[in-house]
């Protein structure tokens, strides 16, 4: 099963002629992700990494039935580009573009919500489940098929955590960056539910930052509706308040969205947090050996 | 980009939002004069983007001509939180009836624009929100639908007006208050605000409604479509964060020793997590981003190194697409022509990891160590750290 894409996905990547589309579309490829179309206006009728590429959404979903959609646009066509792709039916969109405006992802977000399209990102890397698809620019080597979940606000530090998993033979189910912007797709909390019934993960590792209650949210709900193992790690403890550490939503605004604060909120909540990427490795191991043998 | 209060007022003034006369001084003698031509009395106003100006000293109400300029060169002087002041706004005072809130901010949990408004303005607003929430209208405004008449409404009836209550000319308060709201949304979407904020607003002893101060912050990524704020924008890139922004990098000063850099926002975080951890301390947060170009590592440097207070650099590298190989040859580029005269230590882990590390062997780069996980590189700055600060343990050349 896995959660959100896995080998039936049919992935469209919009931008696919433009260098960082075609690089990705390549990688995505070679790491087991079944690419069936591309979309660059103006552009349509090439062949790009053994995808035929459209003018439009629509058609290349009428097409190839993709469900599917990857952006590789630049910010200031983002916006319309994520809303041809949910209006053309499409039903996860992914969006890696760094510096969207936040209005245009309020308007997004609203509207892709209206038209049950899934999103995720932007401002991040995508999501991967090893092996059989990727949906975005995750390095597919450092991953391993398994069954831990991971979701996570970071991009190089979900590297960082899945490498250590990886190395002592801890696989994963499906690994979801959820993007650095304040408005995103999925986050903490629909990931939960979906790791949760989804038959093929056995415990979940939540990577965390300053800004936003995220997290603090994200503890109420392992409380009430989470059975698997929760692990968690948190960046930033030593950020101080009211300046911005490289995401946009990484910010500590008066004494709300502090590290320290999300550690104590998951703690109260019974997920162990790690003091350092590495030690979640034991944490995990730890949770389930605990579950494995009751 | 947080905007200051004359430059908001000025936005808040085309956008149809009742604000009181005023001029923008830089010296005590063109505060005098503003004084003058706007009528006495008048209050003198730090311009700074900060918080707390009134309790500084920052805010001085001025009854005849000659306080003007005295207060004026007092607060010109002044800094406040850091920041120096360097003009002042001369407004025109007003008898306060009563002070409200009023606010649109972006709203992470919202996933868009939230409007606050408050019966009780002038204070502290988390404050109030402490206190008794009650009084805190807190509506989400459809990013699609936009402001709805019924959020308008919600707001004016939470402001408790007698309807006999109306400015000159015999407009109702209730009125000029669902305007300014009206207002307020509008220049909101308009400039691409992520937080457009009255504290106060407030009814004068005439019935007229008025914006006392202003906050606003433009999306600092919606920008190129606001050519009107060049100015601002420029202006703003004087501090060193900005010019960090400009060559690609996210920088934050921080109070520590040990100079950070790495590729990826939460990986710096955590490096300088561990690094406290250990006993050290960080002097910057700076985010490199993808790909680590040798260009790119060069003018980090350059903005860590400018700081002075670095004792020791920590250089941590997670590969994920790059290819730590490639950022290895970057690193020798960069650090064979600095002259370093601290201590570096450089991790490389993920993509060609062990390749990247027999570049940098190869290079015998003096001062320039390498290490093996995140670990043992916040171990050893640390450690380069305290020798270097330590007295008589400076390095030779």
């Amino acid at each position: 099963m896995a959660i959100l894409i896995d080998e039936r996905s049919r992935v469209l990547v919009q931008g696919i002629t433009g260098r960082e589309g075609a690089l990705h579309a390549a990688r995505m490829r070679a790491a087991g992700t079944d690419l069936v179309a591309g979309v660059s206006p103006g552009k349509g009728g090439q062949t790009v990494e053994g995808a035929p590429v459209f003018d439009a959404v629509a058609p290349a979903v009428a097409a190839t039935g993709a469900d599917v959609a990857v952006l590789f646009v630049p910010a200031r066509f983002a916006r319309d580009a994520m809303i041809e792709a949910a209006d053309a039916g499409i039903r996860l969109t992914v969006c890696v573009t760094e510096g969207i405006p936040v209005r245009d992802m309020a308007e997004v977000a609203a509207h892709l919500s209206r038209r049950g399209c899934t999103l995720v990102g932007p401002n991040g890397p995508g999501l991967i489940t090893p092996r059989r698809c990727s949906a975005g620019i995750m390095p597919a080597d450092v991953f391993a098929p398994g069954t831990v979940g991971l979701v996570s606000r970071s991009g190089t530090l979900t590297y960082e955590v899945v490498h250590e998993l990886t190395q002592v033979g801890i696989g994963q189910s499906t690994v979801v960056g959820m993007g650095g912007d304040p408005i995103h797709g999925v986050g903490f909390l629909e990931c939960l539910e979906l790791f949760e019934a989804d038959d093929e993960t056995e415990a979940v590792v939540l990577i965390g930052e300053i800004g936003g209650d995220d997290e603090e949210r994200a503890a109420e709900y392992v409380r009430e509706h989470v059975s698997k193992p929760v692990v968690a790690y948190i960046a930033g403890f030593g950020a101080p308040p009211g300046k911005r550490m490289g995401h946009a939503g990484a910010i500590v605004e008066g004494s709300s969205g502090t590290a320290a604060e999300k550690k104590t909120a998951l703690e109260a909540a019974g997920i162990p947090v790690a003091s350092a990427p590495a030690d979640v490795v034991t944490l995990l191991q730890a949770q389930l050996e605990r579950r494995r043998s009751p | 980009m947080d905007l200051l209060e004359h430059r908001g007022k000025s936005l808040f003034a085309g956008a149809g939002l009742p604000v009181l006369p005023s001029r923008v001084a830089s010296t005590a003698a063109k505060a005098r004069v503003a004084a003058v031509e706007l009528g006495l009395p008048v209050v003198v106003k730090a311009q700074v983007k900060a918080g707390g100006r009134g309790k500084a000293g920052g805010i001085r109400l001025c009854r005849a001509e000659g306080e003007v300029a005295a207060a004026a060169a007092d607060i010109l002087a002044m800094s406040i939180r850091g920041q120096a002041v360097t003009c002042v706004l001369v407004e025109q005072a007003v008898e306060i009836a009563r002070e409200l809130y009023l606010a649109i901010s972006s709203s992470r949990a919202q996933r868009g624009p939230l409007l606050i408004f408050s019966a009780e303005g002038g204070i502290d607003i988390e404050e109030v929100a402490r206190r008794n929430p009650g009084a805190l209208v807190r509506t989400p405004v459809d990013p699609l639908l936009g402001l709805c008449d019924y959020q308008v409404r919600d707001v004016v009836a939470a402001a408790g007006l007698a309807p006999e209550l109306a400015g000159p000319g015999g407009t109702p308060a209730k009125q000029a208050l669902a305007g300014a709201v009206r207002a307020l949304w509008r220049l909101y979407r308009d400039v691409d605000a992520t937080l457009c904020e009255i504290n106060p607003l407030v009814f004068t002893e005439a019935g007229e409604v008025v914006c006392l101060d202003s906050k606003v912050t433009i999306d600092d990524n919606a920008l190129y479509r606001h050519v009107e704020l060049k100015a601002e924008a420029a202006a703003g890139a004087e501090d060193r964060e900005a010019r960090a922004r400009q060559a690609g990098l996210a920088f934050v000063a921080l109070d520590g020793d040990i100079g950070v850099l790495g590729n990826g926002a939460g990986l710096v975080m955590s490096t300088i997590d561990q690094i406290a951890a250990a006993g050290g301390s960080a002097a910057d947060f700076c985010d490199i981003g993808g790909g680590a170009r040798a260009e790119v590592v060069a003018a980090a440097l350059d903005v860590i190194l400018s700081m002075g207070t670095v004792s020791a650099l920590l250089v941590s590298i997670f590969g994920g697409i790059t290819r730590c190989d490639e950022v290895a040859r970057g690193l020798v580029q960069v650090f064979g022509q600095a002259r370093l005269d601290v201590p570096v230590v450089v991790r490389l882990d993920g993509n060609a990891a062990a390749e990247g590390r027999a570049v940098l062997a190869g290079a015998r780069l003096p001062g320039l160590t390498v290490a093996t996980g995140a670990a043992e590189a916040v171990r050893r700055a640390v450690a380069g750290a305290a020798a270097q600060a330590g007295p008589g343990a400076r390095r030779e050349g």
